[in-house]
């Protein structure tokens, strides 16, 4: 019979030791940029460290414009674009981060809307899936998906869109196998996986070298 | 066009109709710029959050509104249930509150004062003892045919078998409910429904307000599957709160309250007795099933039971649990997938102790159904696109490794046809065409097939017509049940724009000196004897100034329209013995459905019902927790869905020689989600060598049901 | 959601001083996934939330005594491009499991060792130990998805991290800071989980005003690691129950092992019988078999949930013969 690991040692009785301290052999090998703390507009954020409960006035970049909306910090980024700046193209439906209806991307990455504040964003770049078809254009993925039928009742459609602009724009050419791995992340009642599925590899096959 | 007559035009003449059409509204739904009812936010726009019961069965012992209505931003407060009201499920309404912002009413909502006296509740939808002992059940009566007991003492085999279906919900993605909002004495209601014709009544009534002053406005819908016929007393609460508010109010349910209360699938249990000759030729059927439908007591009809296969000697029985679970609704072919399953899983196991393969099987006793002469073909090409005969191996052959193939069939049947509907097909003077409609578009394409049979009718383009449908202040159409849309709206549409068309052509034949009955339109104009007389909008333009106005109305007894389909179904899985877990290879879906409109959107639907079909067989279910009487999985992480890795390959085939394009329009919604219950139940079967007896087919019963029999 | 501050630090003294204010009633906001579940259920209702993902020094990903020391605000999709963790498989095993680009894209490897259970008594607000009434609602409800093993006190959920499991495999340790504003300590991953004895514990040695800032994962490059997880859905879902392991092959025989079952009890479970008994031996179907029997021997299932044994059984077997497999492919 195993013993639960809780009870090898009690609380204070493991070993502990401070890497930090003994790591003058450490490489700094930063695979990641430190892109936040560099832009301007979460510098300006800093300026302001802690926001109070009351309503705080945000700008958010929504669709290359700088929107100003006054939320309070427990808003979610969801709400902020539902009911503030009349987006609803993000559906709120589980509101629980698992069925993907409300995916926006936040600095180009597809995200669940609706397990971010309003107030975390400020300083990224926000795109709405209504950017994807306006009078400039109609962005691949949107006519990819009418082409394949993927929608029926259509509100899960706009954030399988998002997830699959954002998943295209992370690995273009993906596989039919790498898409099915990939947008496991969205639900649909209706049942249109299959058109989905087709718009999606229809759009990985037409991005390239990524965005 | 020699007759007058309302028909559709002769098979293999028409452009649209038939063809690969992209729905209309494809682009504003994929880019989020449609509109639902969750989506209004007209000016001032308040957000109302509901107070529920936590519990099984109580009574409200205490309820003190006030404390929420001096919560920040709250402008109206509804009480659903008063002191004293008894609660039968969880999740049943108590009050309602509007506030400024969503979050304030959720927070608000937590400040009224409640308590309950919670009583003893029951939950244990397969306890039929249990429910007996406790005097919970409703007997639905017994009907017998022949004898079975005699049929039984001779027959060559006999099985009895344990089956069933739990219930299930359906978890539209938009929940139920509305925004509401007061113009003077008139109320405009974006509602949620699948009946925008037919819910102006249910806000006047308990509004008491006339039905004229009632707008109900509907033109994106985020699924229905027969839960969305009603105002619901939440529709109802929307409106006075945004009465009493003075503003514009949004209530839609919140995701645990939608599963819980808004509607679900009865379930269904059963012991079955199946019997058989020594050809295979089933004699006898006995059952006895029970399930509940909440509190009311139901189950699945007995009606149905045995399902689409009809021996000569039957007897069945029905008992309703009374369950302190949400109210059912009608679910997607109400009745049919649970009795398909109990039934055509019992037929299945049957075949097995007969060691026939069960095509051979089903096919052996297609003469006790309706529509043979729909099944046998369909079998055929089925099998063909699944190469059933080349992959069927007994039951339990599955291989060596743990991971198993099998394959398995079912087949269905549906009625469809075609609900009373009117419409408006408006013809302008510059050649573009409108129609109205007070119709809904649950995502089955209704919009784009109204597009579909008007612009073929006058042989323009999909673009020069306008759809309107959406709110009932158009001509009225029946609600989106019974998989009678498309019939409902395809019928008037086709009558009104060919009665336009014939009024056009009389202007046409006196202005050009033509026979009037030579002339037909096609391609943008007007042809007499393989000659075009002028284009459509020259046409069009000699109605005068104002538009042509045309009423349709349906059915009628004309040939447009029809009823009554089959459909056979196929299912290959994959089940991991040591895991239980069922991952599906491929599905095949053969399905007759009459004259297709649009063959993208009907493949879409049976696409879809294969989707539907592969969850409730594998994945959800409704969780009725024995410790706390709730529904303890009412979230989308806990009510598992398929998603898109898991559906594998979906071949859909429609069977249509032309004697089924003359047979007319026929609802495709509910027949294909009917089958895959029992197909896929019985590859898991095929698979791993025993029957995992009750959907869904979860990783635990599939593991249960191993070692039940090896014990 | 209860109304709550919002704070922005830029330095990790800064997120303690921020998070101590308040009587420590603050929440560490990072991925978001978890936290806003939780605050929407008010299961956690702070004074203040505290965003980390300004602080520079949480998105470091550096070779650290022969291992690998990972920011706790790097993402599941960053970890897959990263170089220096492309050794360690047993991780990407999960990242792969991870069926969905916005999780993987939000999702870090630190807000997942630190999840709260998933038990739906706990997410609907009956406590950590869903007692009522001196009873357990789990013993007497739905338990189809609760604990076969450590379940014998009042708690019976399962411990949620995916990657715990590999990291405890591995030995891998998490550095805490706070609440004191220089405290920082290295703890053993194994050692940070506890089993709660009633509601007011939680399932963490984390104490109010502490912080994960990083990970550290020791050298792998002489062990064969895998992570099995039984996954019901091709996409995102829990697993019903998972195992990693570490192995040390030389000569064909297993020199060294850990394994490390997760979603089975309400801390990662290490089965060190079983692991002791693979010392010595080929790794091939029979003893990978053997040595799922022995890490569910002392398995204590409730009324539903029997078939968890047989699913913990299989992800033990699973994970040893894939991480001996080879390293390409399977």
């Amino acid at each position: 019979m195993d013993r639960d690991p809780q009870t090898r040692s009690g609380p204070g009785g493991f070993h502990r030791r401070d890497f930090l301290k003994g790591s003058g052999a450490a490489v700094a090998v930063t695979a990641l940029a430190t892109q936040a703390a560099e832009q301007q507009a979460a510098a300006q954020e800093q300026a302001k460290k802690v926001s109070s409960k009351d309503p705080q006035k945000i700008i958010l970049n929504v669709n290359g414009k700088d929107q100003t909306v006054t939320v309070e910090p427990r808003v979610t980024l969801m709400n902020a674009l539902r009911n503030d700046l009349n987006l609803t193209g993000c559906k709120d439906v589980c509101d629980n981060a698992v069925c993907g209806a409300c995916t926006v991307l936040v600095d180009g990455k597809p995200v669940y809307s609706c397990t971010k504040l309003a107030i975390e964003c400020t300083g990224q770049k926000i795109t709405t899936v209504e950017s994807l078809h306006s009078a400039t254009g109609t962005d691949p993925v949107v006519t990819a998906f009418c082409k394949h039928d993927g929608m029926q009742c259509g509100f899960c459609t706009p954030g399988f869109v998002m997830a699959v602009r954002g998943f295209c724009n992370q690995h273009p050419g993906a596989s039919l196998e790498d898409c099915r791995k990939g947008l496991g992340g969205n639900i649909c009642r209706c049942g249109t996986y299959d058109g989905v599925l087709k718009a999606a590899f229809d759009t990985a096959k037409s991005v390239k070298g990524g965005a | 066009m020699a007759e007058r007559t309302v028909a559709w035009a002769p098979y293999g003449t028409n452009t649209l109709i038939g063809a690969e059409v992209q729905r209309i509204d494809g682009p504003l739904k994929a880019s989020g710029h449609a509109k639902y009812s969750n989506d209004i936010n007209t000016p001032g726009t308040l957000f109302a959050k509901l107070l529920t019961s936590p519990h099984g069965k109580a009574k409200v012992a205490k309820l003190d509104v006030e404390p929420a209505k001096k919560m920040p931003g709250v402008k109206a407060v509804h009480i659903f249930r008063d002191i004293g009201s008894e609660l039968t499920c969880d999740g049943e309404l108590i009050a309602a509150v509007a506030a400024e912002r969503p979050e304030q009413a959720i927070e608000a909502v937590k400040a009224i004062v409640v308590s309950y006296d919670v009583q003893g509740h029951f939950v244990d939808e397969d306890d039929l003892a249990a429910a007996e002992a406790k005097g919970l059940t409703k007997p639905q009566g017994e009907n017998k045919k022949g004898d079975v007991d005699a049929a039984l003492a001779a027959a060559k085999a006999v099985h009895k078998g344990y089956y069933g279906t739990t219930t299930i919900t359906h978890m539209c993605l938009e929940p139920h409910g509305s925004h509401c909002e007061w113009k003077g004495d008139q109320l405009v209601a974006h509602l949620s429904t699948q009946n925008v014709s037919g819910t102006a009544g249910q806000f006047a009534g308990p509004l008491g307000i006339e039905e004229a002053n009632v707008t109900i406005n509907c033109e994106y819908i985020g699924g229905g599957f027969g839960s969305k016929f009603a105002a619901d007393e939440w529709g109802v609460a929307c409106a006075k709160l945004a009465k009493e508010a003075g503003r514009p109010v949004r209530l839609l349910l919140d995701r645990a309250t939608e599963l819980k209360v808004a509607g679900n699938r009865p379930s269904a249990f059963a012991e079955v007795t199946v019997a058989c000759d020594a050809e295979g030729k089933l004699t006898a059927w006995d059952s006895k099933h029970w399930g509940t439908s909440g509190v009311k007591g139901g189950t699945v009809a007995l009606t149905v039971t045995p399902y689409v296969f009809d021996p000569p000697n039957r007897r069945r029985t029905a008992t309703g649990l009374v369950c302190n679970t949400g109210p059912n609704r009608a679910w997607r072919a109400p009745n049919h997938p649970q009795a398909c399953a109990y039934t055509q899983t019992a037929m299945d196991d049957l075949a097995a102790k007969m060691n026939m393969d069960s095509y051979d099987f089903f096919k052996k006793n297609l003469d006790l159904t309706s529509q043979a002469h729909l099944y046998a073909p369909e079998m055929e090409i089925a099998a063909k696109l699944m190469d059933w005969k080349a992959k069927w191996h007994p039951r339990g052959a599955g291989g060596n490794g743990p991971k198993k193939r099998g394959l398995g069939m079912a087949m269905h049947t549906w009625g469809g046809g075609a609900h009373a509907a009117t419409c408006l097909v408006k013809v302008h003077p510059d050649g573009t065409v409108e129609t109205f409609m007070g119709s809904q578009d649950i995502g089955t394409g209704t919009k784009t097939a109204i597009g579909i049979v008007a612009a073929d009718t006058f042989g323009i383009p999909l673009t020069s017509v306008k759809v309107h449908i959406g709110t009932n202040k158009y001509p009225k159409a029946g609600p989106s049940g019974g998989s009678t849309t498309i019939g409902g709206v395809s019928g008037p549409i086709r009558r009104a724009s060919l009665e336009a068309l014939w009024k056009i052509c009389d202007l046409v034949a006196a202005k050009y000196s033509v026979p009037a009955d030579s002339l037909s339109a096609k391609d943008g104009k007007i042809w007499s004897k393989g000659e075009a007389v002028c284009t459509w909008k020259q046409a069009a333009g000699l109605i005068g100034p104002m538009a042509l106005e045309v009423m349709g109305e349906g059915p009628k007894d004309d040939k447009l329209t029809s009823a009554q389909v089959g459909g056979v179904q196929m299912a290959e899985v994959e089940v991991d013995v040591e895991t239980g877990i069922v991952r599906m290879v491929k599905m095949v879906a053969v399905q007759d459905i009459g004259l297709i409109i649009d063959r993208t959107t009907a493949r879409s639907q049976v696409l879809g019902a294969l989707i539907m079909g592969i969850a409730y067989s594998l994945t959800e279910e409704c969780l009725f927790d024995n410790a706390t009487g709730r529904m303890i999985n009412a979230d989308l992480a806990n009510y598992k869905l398929p998603r898109i890795g898991d559906i594998g390959e979906l071949v859909v085939e429609f069977y249509e020689p032309e004697s089924e394009y003359n047979r007319g329009v026929i609802g495709l919604g509910e027949p294909p989600v009917i089958a895959p219950g029992a197909a896929i139940s019985n590859a898991v079967a095929n698979a791993c060598g025993v029957r995992v007896p009750v959907l869904p087919l979860t990783p635990k019963r599939v593991l249960d049901a191993l070692k039940g029999a090896q014990a | 959601m209860r109304p709550f501050e919002y704070a922005r630090p830029a330095t990790e003294a800064e997120a303690v001083e921020f998070l101590n204010e308040h009587g420590g009633q603050t929440a560490v906001l990072a991925g978001g996934t978890d936290l806003l579940n939780l605050l929407k259920a008010d299961l956690v209702a702070p004074e203040r939330v505290v965003d980390i993902k300004h602080i520079p020094s949480l998105r470091e990903v550096r070779a650290e005594d022969g291992g690998v020391t990972i920011g706790a605000l790097v993402t599941l999709a960053e970890l897959t491009e990263l170089p220096l963790v492309a050794e360690y498989r047993s991780l990407l095993d999960v990242v792969d499991g991870v069926r969905a680009v916005q999780m993987q894209s939000a999702g870090t490897l630190v807000g997942d060792l630190c999840l709260h259970p998933n038990c739906w008594y706990y997410r609907q607000g009956y406590g950590l130990t869903a007692w009522q009434d001196g009873k357990s609602l789990v013993d007497a409800g739905d338990n189809r998805y609760h604990a076969i093993l450590g379940n014998q006190g009042p708690a019976k959920f399962v411990s949620a991290s995916r990657f715990a499991p590999a990291g405890i495999a591995w030995n891998a340790r998490v550095r805490i800071v706070g609440p004191e504003p220089t405290a920082a300590e290295w703890v053993p991953l194994e050692y940070f989980y506890v089993t709660p004895k009633t509601n007011q514990h939680g399932c963490t040695v984390l104490k109010p005003g502490q912080l994960v800032t990083h990970v550290w994962l020791p050298d792998v490059r002489n062990t064969r690691s895998a992570t099995y997880e039984v996954l019901q859905l091709e996409g995102l879902d829990w697993p019903l129950a998972s195992a990693a392991v570490s192995l040390e092959i030389e000569g064909g025989l297993v020199q060294s092992a850990r394994i490390v079952m997760g979603h089975v009890a309400p801390v990662p479970w290490v089965a060190a019988t079983a692991a002791r008994f693979l010392v010595g031996s080929p790794v091939n179907e029979e003893t990978a078999a053997r040595a799922g029997d022995m890490a569910v021997s002392g398995a204590t299932p409730v009324s539903m949930n029997d078939y968890k044994v047989q699913l913990a059984r299989t992800a033990v077997k699973r994970a040893i013969l894939k991480a001996a497999g080879p390293l390409e492919g399977a």
